[in-house]
């Protein structure tokens, strides 16, 4: 039991990442990495979406029939997604206004759906709202990690604005890691979004490739 | 039999789509007042930036007129009184910028000049036009002070243009669209004043924004 929540938790965090290796919800993880504090945010987002859906569709996977199970599917990620857009409107203004029109494209990212068909419709609750949940934070890292990228080599701040989501005990992320207008304005600019994201996704497989290596090395050794 | 699984089908779905209705509805109950306070505040924050404090002391928030703009969009004009007396107005201009529509609020004081003004929304090029914002640059900030006449009509435009304004390296359509509309939003303060300094006009409907 222990050993499947440890994949689960692994696929979502590394093995199978929504973004670095299904290739999945593409548009806002380039429409919304243009700093490492926006992706976080909208990362933040999706997984709560996520881990909220994947736990529904789970409890009412024995309710939904084959036939309707999409539009269900869909109903379901888009109350939660409008139940997040409301509640963060109401209490986290500040973030809201910074992440407002995007929240409502969580409904069209495809990552959310594709985990509610492929996982969360066969299995029981709680590996569900694992799966959702991990899939959510491997995406949280995923475009933190191209937000920050883009920021650094575009803007040469990182984190900027932080406190602005995590609230101001974490004005301490802020930093200015080169100085004001030195960035390439390319990397914050669309293109800059497909450029980093081909790139960290290289990145991921080299890092695979070397790590697979090792294992097949320990296995002949201990056969050895 | 087919017509039977439809129906079933049917069913199901719609008590999915009753059991989310209703979810969603007490979500929205929640949170509806917090929401409208929010915006609330958001207008008088923006307000407050391009009417100082020191000359009203009424709400200019809730002391409002309806009017139509030049271009026909209906705009909210937000007064600001002391001891009775019109002191100063703000209200929502729009320019064309390079990305599309920018929004911005004015304010100009009973005699035209301007109060000060402030970007509320737009979508330039982040690095190059987006300066217009306060938070990226201060060039929005020279603009307090200025009114028809001072710099002259011919002067309110981009230096490109043989204007007084500077543009931006690499942007010049923002700042121009930028300068065009405050031009024109002096004017609408210059053609309208009479109504908008008129104590008894109508009162515009508070409204919600999203």
């Amino acid at each position: 039991m222990a050993t499947e929540y440890k994949t689960i938790i692994r696929d979502g965090l590394w093995d199978n990442n929504g973004v670095l290796a299904m290739l999945l919800g593409m548009c806002p993880s380039m429409a919304m990495t243009t700093s490492a504090t926006n992706g976080l945010g909208m990362g933040l987002a999706t997984a709560v979406v996520m881990a909220a859906s994947s736990l529904l569709v789970s409890a009412f996977r024995s309710r939904i029939t084959q036939e309707v199970r999409i539009p269900v599917y869909i109903l379901i990620v888009a109350a939660m997604v409008t139940m997040v857009d409301l509640c963060m409107n109401a209490w986290m203004h500040e973030l809201y206004k910074v992440l407002g029109l995007f929240i409502a494209l969580i409904v069209s990212n495809c990552l959310p759906l594709a985990r509610l068909e492929a996982f969360a419709a066969k299995e029981p609750v709680l590996p569900s709202l694992t799966d959702g949940l991990f899939m959510g934070i491997g995406f949280t890292i995923a475009l933190t990690c191209i937000g920050a990228v883009r920021e650094i080599s575009g803007s040469g701040t990182l984190f900027a604005d932080a406190s602005l989501l995590l609230g101001p005990a974490f004005k301490f992320m802020e930093m200015r890691l080169l100085p004001a207008d030195t960035g390439m304005l390319m990397m914050v600019l669309p293109p800059g979004g497909f450029l980093v994201t081909g790139l960290l996704v290289v990145c991921k497989r080299m890092l695979d490739v070397r790590a697979g290596k090792a294992i097949q090395m320990g296995g002949a050794h201990s056969a050895a | 039999m087919k017509q039977q699984s439809m129906l079933t089908h049917g069913m199901i779905l719609g008590a999915f789509c009753l059991g989310f209705g209703l979810l969603l509805a007490v979500t929205n109950s929640l949170t509806a007042q917090d929401i409208a306070a929010r915006a609330l505040e958001d207008r008088q924050n923006s307000l407050s930036q391009v009417i100082p404090d020191s000359i009203h002391d009424n709400n200019p928030v809730t002391d409002t007129v309806a009017m139509k703009d030049g271009q026909g969009n209906e705009i909210t004009v937000y007064r600001a009184t002391k001891n009775g007396n019109v002191t100063g107005v703000a209200y929502e201009i729009f320019g064309s910028g390079y990305g599309g529509k920018i929004k911005l609020m004015l304010g100009v004081d009973a005699q035209g000049k301007i109060l000060g003004v402030r970007v509320l929304a737009h979508k330039e090029t982040p690095g190059l036009g987006d300066k217009i914002e306060v938070k990226k640059g201060d060039w929005i900030l020279r603009f307090t002070g200025l009114s028809l006449d001072n710099p002259l009509p011919d002067k309110w435009k981009v230096k490109k243009d043989g204007g007084q304004f500077d543009q931006f390296a690499g942007a010049t359509i923002t700042p121009r669209g930028v300068v065009r509309a405050i031009r024109e939003g002096l004017d609408f303060f210059a053609a309208n004043k009479a109504h908008m300094m008129d104590l008894n006009a109508p009162k515009a409907p508070m409204k919600e924004e999203h």
